[in-house]
């Protein structure tokens, strides 16, 4: 058996809310610069060119790349060998969002769903646990801002609508949205699974790198195609009209019910703040 | 596509020209309000009460901007999805309301109110908080404290980057989904 303190696991997590937050990762910087060099229109590069200059500022100033500092989500690996002192992950985890909001003066978006009250400290934080083998504390972390999170959707399929069904309802959905969540978005795309665990995959898979390549070259062709119709819609950045709707289309699988074809598209505004850590 | 300067409050000779597309460095004292604060202003109204602030000539921003870190007048503060202020937004272009700052879609309704009132909706690069926030220079909280982000401030900015999205004579920026060529 392994032990880490939970005073570790605070400062970490406190460390990582503020540092995505402000700092922009480089494979999105990256994917904005192919983009600016690919449009042709000038509002759109001029909507890029201000991402661009707006991730500087947040990198020198330290401001929040955008003020909607999200919900704080996690997707924790807990190894069966480790231990904890001085207190529970999921209490160091929101610990971690109260100092890390607090004191990297982010915005507190959570809020009581009917009174609308806000919790004051952006917690409870949406946390996602797995037990894995081995003695490592692994934690993900997103800021997962309210308006691209609206204009995702969980559907139930019928099997026979297969590919053909799901490639529909992800490009209607995304047509749909239009400019509402700050295009060029990302697509996290969730198959297969429960209803719950369908929308659960599609989050997770938005914390791959954008210039990944799925391992399963199927499921990569896949991502391209739907990616390249996506890009044919010309919302554009910021709805303005372009080749960029979508920055990168992340897709994840797994089995579900022989009855069933669960579908969830969980979408990414293209300020796409995450950071991982190992305890 | 022409450029604009103008100063709050906006009058219908300042709004009749402009057309969407249209860029406007805009100066002057703006309000913030997101749904929250919409639904309080328009409560106010239904018990025959004043607002905090002259609707008449006013822009409402919709933005719950991050708190200010010491030595700045606020935190980041982009705009936020604009449909949800939908509901509220033509009662308030009816009361002198004179534009709205935000980003997405707007109704029916919302785009017959800016013509019937003269009014715009403007939109602000959704995501670029940091970089907005450097034409804000002071801000204060006037109303609905409690609401925290969501309480009404009192912003003075300068020049402050507007795009056009709808304009008063039914004229739209934003570009049509294309879904045949997406394959639909």
């Amino acid at each position: 058996m392994r032990t880490i303190q939970a005073k570790d696991i605070i400062d970490a997590v406190a460390t990582m809310c503020v540092r995505a937050n402000t700092e922009l990762p480089d494979d999105v910087r990256a994917k904005f610069e192919q983009a600016m060099a690919n449009e042709d229109s000038a509002s759109a590069k001029e909507v890029l060119r201000q991402l661009l200059e707006n991730a500087d500022l947040a990198m020198k100033t330290k401001l929040p790349l955008c003020q909607d500092t999200g919900l704080a989500v996690f997707f924790v690996e807990i190894g069966e060998d480790l231990t904890v002192e001085g207190g529970n992950v999921k209490d160091a985890i929101n610990k971690g969002v109260r100092k890390g909001y607090g004191e990297g003066y982010l915005r507190k978006s959570a809020c009581d769903p009917l009174t609308r009250k806000n919790t004051g400290d952006n917690t409870p934080a949406i946390i996602h646990f797995d037990i894995v083998p081995g003695d490592k504390l692994k934690i993900a972390y997103m800021a997962k801002g309210g308006g691209a999170e609206n204009m995702s959707r969980v559907t139930m399929l019928a099997p026979a609508q297969g590919w053909e069904g799901i490639k529909k309802f992800v490009i209607e959905r995304i047509a749909e949205a239009g400019p509402n969540p700050c295009p060029p978005t990302i697509v996290g795309i969730g198959v297969g699974g429960t209803f719950d665990h369908s929308a659960r995959i599609a989050k997770k898979a938005l914390l791959r790198r954008l210039d990944d390549t799925h391992p399963d070259p199927k499921i990569a062709e896949l991502e391209k195609e739907l990616e390249e119709a996506l890009n044919k819609l010309g919302i554009g950045p910021m709805g303005l009209g372009g080749k960029t709707t979508v920055l990168s289309v992340k897709i994840a699988l797994e089995p579900c019910h022989i009855a069933s074809l669960p579908l969830a598209v969980n979408v990414q505004c293209h300020s796409q703040r995450h950071e991982e850590v190992e305890l | 596509m022409a450029e604009y300067s103008l100063n709050t409050p906006l009058t219908d000779e300042d709004l009749k020209p402009l057309k969407a597309g249209d860029v406007v460095k805009l100066t002057g004292h703006i309000y913030t309000a997101r749904d929250a604060a919409h639904k309080r202003l328009c409560d106010l109204l239904d018990e025959g009460k004043e607002l905090p602030f002259e609707l008449q000539g006013s822009v409402i921003y919709y933005v719950g901007p991050s708190p200010a870190p010491p030595g700045r007048p606020i935190g980041s503060a982009g705009p936020t999805t604009s449909y949800r202020m939908d509901t509220y937004a033509p009662r308030l272009h009816k009361l002198g309301q004179k534009a709205s700052v935000g980003k997405g879609k707007r109704n029916d309704e919302v785009k017959q109110a800016l013509k019937d009132n003269i009014a715009v909706y403007f939109g602000a690069t959704g995501g670029a908080g940091a970089l907005l926030s450097k034409c804000i220079t002071e801000a204060e909280v006037i109303a609905f404290d409690d609401l925290g982000p969501e309480a009404i401030r009192k912003l003075t900015v300068e020049d402050f980057p507007l795009l056009v999205i709808n304009d008063a004579h039914g004229g739209e920026l934003y570009a049509q989904p294309d879904r045949k060529a997406a394959g639909l």
